[in-house]
């Protein structure tokens, strides 16, 4: 069952050079991959994140307003009542914000030098262990043959 | 250059068996082929074998004459140095006004304006959509009673004023007019730029509102009504950093912005406008990455390719419309977080680049471009680097040191060759907007880029304390441009002062007037100047055109 | 009308299936105990597909727009191509509808083909069923016409819209055949592009030829162009006599069939009994004419001469 990923582009910043290669290194290594294209708002993030329930979504921001948007997008899917959809972060965050990021609930920040790799492991594991039960999921599991 | 083959390559050849052979046996070479930032392979050693094909009379010339690979100017730097232009921009006007007087104290020749995300992208700053963006990425400006306040103090017919601003830049450019009309300045005598570049948003930054065909018209009707208003303004600045930035290779830097330049004089020239009357105000804005050969070479072909664009293509008879005059900035994407320091030794080698290369104008990076907006600090030791060059280096005292390398001359001609190989496909698709409907320019971009990622991770290009001489301890602490969270909030307030003095009829009217021109074959200049006038605000404006132009969604490829 | 929670309940019983982890009627059950249980075939599932690069994300949209205007709530199952070599997939089309993705009565889907080759997902017509469970008034399912994939779109769809841009030259031929035989409606999207017209008159030549009532329409998704007229045509179909289910059905089936002899045949080609016989044909103690026979009759039983 692959990794289902939400690559996300919030604001207004239009620089997606990092998140189209991202795209395209996370459907490399096996991954299905939904990009939601630029200027998403977090409503439109969450949203996307929901119908498509991917295991992860990845926010991509480099214009220094991720204080603003990540506590938007962690207070929308809780308001959905989503627990099980992990969030991470990369683009140009500073190094002090990192943990105010983390206390939120997002699981981990990718900064622009983390190479691909990195990258893929990262969410691998981050599915791993804070990712959905998948078994769990539909309580109902098979009919009656 | 004119040596004749033969007798050099035999030498090559025989110093490869005789000399070179044995010593790789002992010491083999470190890779396989050595490439530029750029992805070109370099030769061993260039002998003029190598530019055999390279004619002085045909393909140098001198400086200041067709095909001005040497130089635009006949005296360039011998005359003055470049326009040392550092870009600011953040919070309010005042604040921005201020970061402008003190870079001029500090020796600073122009001005640049960089300004924030809601602005570029013709969002007020009340707008839902600008909430966390105002004054953050660059100055907020939302009237004209902002920009009054930016350039304060500043005499506009002495000081050139270059503004980074695309799909909104006819409405900044109107604000700019009004500012100098009410101060008193004469519109003859106003000297600068709005980068007004559209092409390249679809392409590699991605900042527009209305699709391609009328965004098109727009650019069209600042560049008519720039050229019969203001002789000395620089209604675009065509760009090459943005695709640069975004991944692309050195020659698909220099082609896709010739062939928007192209597209461009060919809209114009289309509206009636004979090429001559325009062209010589054309401007065009390069990167300088970090690949020194191949970044002097570029400078050079662009001049070289474009002069005999407009001579061949366009029949243009005034050597000042083939001669390409650019604005240059040392390239962020090369700056790193890790040991931002270094960043500064990185500058000084691309500044340098181009120097050598020919720019009219210059901005250094900050060693802090990859973590924030240049903080104060950062600006000035990138200033006194350009200062450096100017005083302390001598490069300035002859004109185009490098020419004449065989290196760089071989260099030069390819990519000059590249670039027309890409014309005739741009052609034979249909020309530039064609192109960018079907995303050709996009493809080749996102392949670029993809390519230069995997080289990369490959090791094949190496970071210096990043993948090589990576020291694990903490990474050294810089203080950073500080971000005034209040700026927003005070911004929400000037806002609200010039809705509540202005005449709210005039505006709606004014408004009207703006839609009814963008309906017709009106050039909108005037309406939008008179719009601006009456203090309608860039959303108002942009949001008025909304229904008339349309939206854009890309169809992004990876 | 759509309930509250439908989107997330919706999503979590397409992922069940399309990760088998529950068969559908498990997942409809689930549904149900969500509120959800509306009843089967009264969505109307209409098929997009066509070659890449035809705007039909684009087209999809503008589809999307109209059918709110109207009243009507929408879901949209949007595949892709999975990589054959890496089994990943990056899943663009959302991008041209995210303006909807706040608008209660729109859902959008995107999925990988997975093992479907590159048309439809094995787990596709699962998930129309269950949007149409979910209370959807359409549904609508967006391919790519590449390979012969695509043609499966027929046992999911009501209605089939084949996009396609003006081409030029000889347009027709861009059309694969079995596309010409399963559309509904033809839409020539970028109709501002040269060649549109020609397009759309190759294509009601093909239509008059064939005997078929197929409407042909020329849009520019891009601005709207030709869209008014596009929902008239979806809603006269969807409403009226469905002339064209029966040609589309037999066309199906056949194709069905000829698919399953080719790997019946091709089974009994590389069986034991099949190489003895073709042993026999290369040491030249057969005729062609019998080991062709002798072939069929493996799979098939005894076939007369013509």
């Amino acid at each position: 069952m692959p990794i289902k990923v939400l690559v996300a582009k919030p604001g207004l910043d239009g620089h997606d050079r990092g998140a189209k290669i991202v795209a395209r290194a996370l459907r490399d290594a096996g991954m299905e991959v939904v990009y939601t294209g630029l200027h998403q708002t977090p409503e439109m993030i969450v949203n996307a994140a929901v119908q498509e329930d991917v295991d992860v979504v990845g926010v991509s921001i480099l214009s220094g307003a991720h204080m603003t948007i990540f506590p938007k997008v962690m207070q929308l899917l809780a308001e959905q009542g989503v627990d099980d959809i992990c969030v991470v972060g990369g683009g140009v965050i500073q190094e002090d914000d990192i943990p105010k990021l983390k206390a939120l609930g997002v699981r981990e920040v990718f900064n622009a030098e983390a190479s691909t790799q990195d990258l893929i492991d990262g969410i691998e594991r981050i599915v791993a262990e804070y990712g959905r039960d998948r078994t769990r999921r539909a309580a109902v599991q098979t009919s009656a043959p | 250059m004119q040596t004749t083959e033969t007798p050099i390559a035999d030498q090559q050849r025989e110093w490869e068996q005789l000399t070179l052979l044995p010593f790789t046996e002992r010491r083999p070479e470190a890779r396989e082929a050595f490439r530029t930032q750029g992805g070109a392979v370099l030769e061993r050693i260039y002998t003029p074998a190598h530019v055999a094909d390279v004619d002085y009379a045909r393909d140098l010339g001198f400086p200041g004459q067709y095909p001005y690979t040497r130089g635009p100017y006949p005296t360039m730097y011998r005359a003055q140095p470049w326009t040392m232009r550092q870009i600011a921009g953040f919070g309010t006007a005042d604040d921005t006004n201020a970061r402008f007087r003190y870079l001029i104290a500090q020796g600073q020749t122009g001005i640049s304006t960089d300004f924030d995300m809601p602005t570029l992208m013709g969002y007020d700053s009340d707008d839902v959509r600008s909430e966390g963006e105002v004054g953050r990425e660059g100055v907020a400006i939302d009237s004209v009673d902002d920009m009054l306040d930016l350039y304060a103090g500043i005499d506009l017919e002495q000081i050139s004023v270059s503004m980074t601003i695309n799909p909104s830049a006819f409405i900044l450019f109107a604000m700019y007019l009004v500012v100098a009309e009410e101060r008193g300045f004469d519109r003859k005598k106003l000297s600068g730029t709005i980068q007004n570049d559209i092409i390249k948003e679809y392409v590699a930054q991605k900042e527009w509102v209305y699709p391609p065909r009328p965004a098109m018209r727009i650019v069209r009707d600042t560049i008519t009504y720039s050229a019969r208003n203001l002789p000395r303004y620089n209604p675009v600045n065509v760009s090459g950093y943005h695709t640069r930035e975004a991944g692309s290779t050195a020659i698909q830097e220099v082609a896709f912005t010739l062939a928007a330049g192209i597209a461009y004089v060919e809209e114009v020239v289309k509206a009636g406008i004979d090429v001559d009357e325009f062209a010589p105000r054309l401007s065009f804005f390069f990167v300088s990455q970090i690949d020194f050969l191949e970044e002097v070479a570029k400078f050079r072909a662009a001049r070289r390719v474009w002069a005999r664009v407009m001579k061949e293509r366009f029949g243009a008879k005034k050597p000042e419309s083939m001669r390409l005059r650019f604005h240059c900035q040392t390239a962020g994407v090369s700056c790193t977080a890790r040991e931002p320091l270094n960043n500064i030794a990185r500058t000084a080698i691309e500044a340098l680049a181009a120097v050598c290369g020919g720019a009219q104008s210059l901005h250094t990076n900050g060693y802090d471009e990859a973590l924030s907006i240049p903080s104060e600090p950062a600006m000035k030791i990138a200033l006194r680097t350009q200062q450096i060059i100017a005083d302390e280096v001598g490069v300035v005292g002859t004109i185009d040191p490098l020419g004449g390398s065989y290196a760089l001359e071989r260099l030069t001609a390819d990519i000059e060759k590249a670039c027309f190989d890409y014309f005739a496909e741009i052609d034979k698709r249909g020309g530039v907007i064609a192109c960018i409907e079907d995303n050709f320019f996009q493809l080749e971009l996102a392949d670029a880029a993809y390519d230069l990622h995997r080289r990369k991770d490959a090791g094949e290009r190496q970071v210096v304390g990043v993948t090589k001489y990576r020291d694990n301890s903490a990474n050294p602490h810089v203080e950073l441009h500080h971000v005034d969270e209040a700026a927003a909030e005070r911004q929400l307030e000037r806002l609200r002062k010039t809705r509540a003095s202005r005449d709210g009829e005039a505006v709606r009217r004014a408004l009207d007037e703006l839609v009814r021109v963008a309906k017709s074959d009106e050039n909108i200049m005037p309406a939008t100047i008179a719009a601006v006038k009456a203090r309608a605000t860039g959303g108002e404006i942009i949001n008025a055109l909304r229904p008339v132009f349309g939206t854009y969604v890309e169809k992004p490829v990876f | 009308m759509i309930a509250a929670n439908v989107s997330r309940d919706l999503a979590r019983a397409i992922s069940a299936v399309e990760n088998r982890i529950s068969d559908l009627p498990v997942a409809l059950a689930q549904l149900a105990a969500n509120g959800h249980h509306a009843a089967v075939g009264h969505a109307d599932v209409i098929g997009v597909t066509g070659p890449p690069g035809a705007g039909k994300s684009t087209l999809v949209d503008r589809l999307i727009e109209g059918l709110r205007t109207a009243g009507e709530s929408v879901a949209v199952i949007a595949v892709d191509p999975s990589s054959p070599f890496t089994q990943g997939a990056v899943l663009g089309d959302r991008v041209r509808m995210q303006r909807h993705s706040g608008d209660r009565g729109v859902f959008i889907r995107s999925m990988a083909s997975r093992e479907g080759g590159g048309g439809l997902a094995p787990a596709t017509r699962d998930a129309v069923r269950l949007a149409e469970a979910a209370g959807f008034d359409v549904v609508i399912v967006e391919t790519v016409g590449v390979g012969q994939v695509e043609l499966e779109v027929v046992a999911v769809a009501d209605l089939i819209l084949v996009v396609t841009v003006p081409a030029l030259g000889d347009s027709v031929q861009t059309i694969k055949a079995g596309l010409t035989e399963i559309a509904d409606i033809f839409v020539v999207n970028m109709a501002d592009r040269p060649g549109a017209n020609r397009t759309a008159l190759d294509l009601r030549q093909m239509v008059r030829e064939g005997q078929r009532d197929i409407p042909v329409l020329q849009t520019i998704a891009q601005d709207g162009t030709g869209l008014p007229a596009l929902l008239d045509a979806i809603a006269a179909r969807r409403h009226g006599d469905d002339s064209n289910a029966v040609r589309a059905v037999r066309f199906e089936v056949v194709r069905r069939a000829r698919d399953r002899a080719v790997m019946a045949a091709l089974a009994q080609l590389d069986s034991a009994d099949g190489a003895g016989v073709l042993d026999r044909l290369r040491a030249r103690d057969i005729t062609r004419n019998d080991a062709i026979d002798a072939l069929v009759a493996l799979s098939e039983g005894p076939v007369h001469a013509y």
